[in-house]
């Protein structure tokens, strides 16, 4: 991003984004506790994840096979040989006093994804984004500041051990992102990414998915970083764009005015939509890493790595290539399709059973769309199945009923499935395709109206419309719309 | 000597830890000597020897992701210092670090 200003120096944004990434297993990284969201404070705890002395703890199977298929879904090496560290610092909410990660030999480096950019003309920017590294790590506990709700304001701490030892994965991008929309369009591709695979399920608001951002300017030319800025606290892809946005244009008003950007960490505050100060870095800090003894180091045999690679699913980007290229639908189309994995996999399922792909992606972007969110179910819940949007699809497509009519009984296939061929039959609301049917419809509506059927043929077309609804009000929409105009129009032509 | 007291004391600090004068005078000769005995291992020739981070050669350990509840967490927010209900009580936190 490239900001104007009074003296003409152009400055460019660099960003690099750190996401952790809660890993979907049933229990901790390191030990068999649940990692249950929102149970009662220390419920979830037991001697290992609280840093009892004398506990070994012996890594998760899963949690390495997510890392590993994130890794491969990111196009990063998988090391095959990897191992543990611990990464020593101090606070209440760390019981060991040390993390265990994985600091030079992380299970996945190298890597990239593609973010799609789509601006209001739906044009189209595709841009790789640089993968340094994913590794495995513990999470930490949760502080509770009482007395106050700031913590300046506290007299003492409270600490839950519930989140302490749930896995990470930590996945650190290259400083390649230039903007809050495209820093805000990378972690939504890697949501995407980690929920296609069922890694994470990616929320921001529980903090299953949090992203720290570093932002440093530099006039555009110039070869070296500007002093970094790392801003924590966002919880949302929104968050994330005006966050940047906000800090972007902060430190180039500071370079301007002369002032000097301090390597810190800054909050991103909601409600006042700005960032603060939370502490400045004392140099970089001394985590004195050293090899975790009680893990073993990891190797990723090839045959595992293969098993695993065979297990991805098509992934999101691969998925919008195919939509656009395949069934001929539009980037955003295809963006809006592509998001989540069940809506995409439900409207393959429509489409192989037969519909077109245009009419399916329409009935599953809009109605279907309309009825997730007001009836609040998963796609994969809902009573209208695939195949039966194809069989309504196909009902339109071979004129046996209207869209209309396909819309009106819509609401009770969305409820309770059934045959819609069946449920337009026992309605008796099967389209009227036969041309006699409809000309004796049309002839009747016409000697009901001589005086408007005066006023068409005086000029006033605008009146085909009114006859129109009139046949259908008639036939209770089930009038072939197509073959009713052709045969209205040349009727009224007389 | 392979350390001095200003390491000493960069040492004690990132490990919280609080020491007299005469502690850190004794503790730099003591970590010193330590260090002085390892030095030994630099006479042997390591060049065409991988970097090895524990003595048995296995790797690969893992668990099955199953959760089985601890019987006796109550025994584990007994053991701190301080608890209030159910959670851990710990002094006020000063300047944040990480």
């Amino acid at each position: 991003m490239t900001v104007a200003t009074p003296t003409k120096t152009q400055y460019e944004a660099v960003i690099g984004l750190e996401t952790h990434c809660q890993l979907s297993t049933e229990s901790k990284i390191f030990s068999a506790s649940s990692t249950a969201f929102g149970a009662d404070p220390n419920q979830n705890i037991d001697p290992i994840c609280a840093g009892l002395p004398g506990v070994l703890p012996v890594l998760n199977q899963k949690v390495l096979e997510y890392a590993v298929k994130v890794g491969l879904a990111l196009n990063c090496e998988i090391a095959p040989y990897s191992k543990f560290d611990r990464k020593q610092y101090f606070y209440p909410d760390l019981p060991k006093n040390y993390q265990i990660s994985q600091y030079d030999l992380p299970i996945a480096q190298n890597g990239w994804l593609e973010v799609e950019l789509l601006d209001e003309e739906g044009n189209i920017t595709r841009k790789r984004i640089g993968i340094t590294r994913a590794h495995m790590e513990e999470d930490a506990g949760k502080l509770v500041h009482a007395g106050s709700d700031r913590l300046s304001g506290s007299t003492y701490s409270l600490v839950d051990l519930n989140r302490a030892g749930i896995a990470l994965l930590e996945i650190v991008s290259e400083p390649d992102l230039r903007s809050g929309q495209e820093a805000a369009e990378y972690a939504r591709e890697l949501r995407r990414i980690v929920r296609y695979l069922g890694a994470s399920d990616g929320n921001m608001q529980e903090g299953s998915l949090r992203c720290d951002v570093n932002v440093s300017v530099r006039p555009v030319g110039q070869a070296e970083f500007g002093t970094k800025v790392e801003i924590k606290n966002m919880n949302s892809f929104n968050a994330i764009q005006r966050a940047i946005e906000f800090e972007i244009e902060r430190q180039v008003a500071a370079i301007e005015t002369g002032e000097t950007i301090l390597q810190e960490t800054r909050l991103w505050e909601e409600n006042s939509q700005r960032t603060i100060s939370m502490r400045t870095k004392e140099g970089s800090s001394d985590y004195r890493y050293f090899p975790e003894p009680d893990l073993t180091p990891i190797e990723v045999s090839p045959e595992q790595l293969k098993q695993w690679e065979s297990e991805l699913p098509e992934l999101p980007a691969a998925k919008r290539k195919r939509y656009e290229e395949e069934l001929g639908l539009s980037a955003y189309d295809t963006q809006v399709l592509t998001d989540d994995r069940d809506v995409a996999e439900y409207l393959e399922a429509t489409i192989a059973a037969g519909a077109d792909a245009k009419q399916a992606a329409n009935w599953v972007m809009g109605d279907v769309t309309a009825y997730l969110k007001e009836s609040k179910l998963d796609i994969g819940a809902i009573a209208l199945k695939p195949a039966i949007l194809a069989e309504l699809i196909d009902l339109i497509e071979n004129k046996t009923i209207s869209g209309k009519i396909a819309k009106e009984i819509l609401p009770e296939l969305l409820e309770k499935g059934g045959s819609p061929k069946k449920l337009v039959e026992s309605k008796g609301m099967t389209q009227i395709s036969d041309t006699g049917a409809i000309e004796s419809a049309i002839d009747e509506i016409l000697a009901a109206n001589p005086d408007k059927v005066e006023q068409f043929r005086s000029g006033k077309t605008k009146l085909q419309g009114f006859f129109m609804g009139q046949v259908m009000k008639k036939t209770q929409g089930r009038a072939d719309p197509k073959l009713t105009n052709q045969i209205l129009a040349k009727k009224l032509q007389g | 000597m392979s350390i001095d007291r200003e390491q000493v004391k960069k040492v004690a600090f990132l490990a919280r830890l609080e020491l007299t004068e005469t502690e850190e005078e004794e503790f730099t000769g003591q970590l010193s000597s330590i260090l002085d005995y390892f030095e030994q291992l630099s006479e042997l020739d390591t060049e065409n020897v991988a970097p090895t981070t524990r003595a048995i050669d296995v790797s690969n350990i893992t668990r099955a992701d199953i959760v089985e509840s601890y019987r006796d967490r109550d025994a584990i927010l007994n053991s701190a210092p301080d608890r209030e209900g159910d959670f851990f009580k710990v002094p006020k936190i000063g300047q944040e670090e990480d």
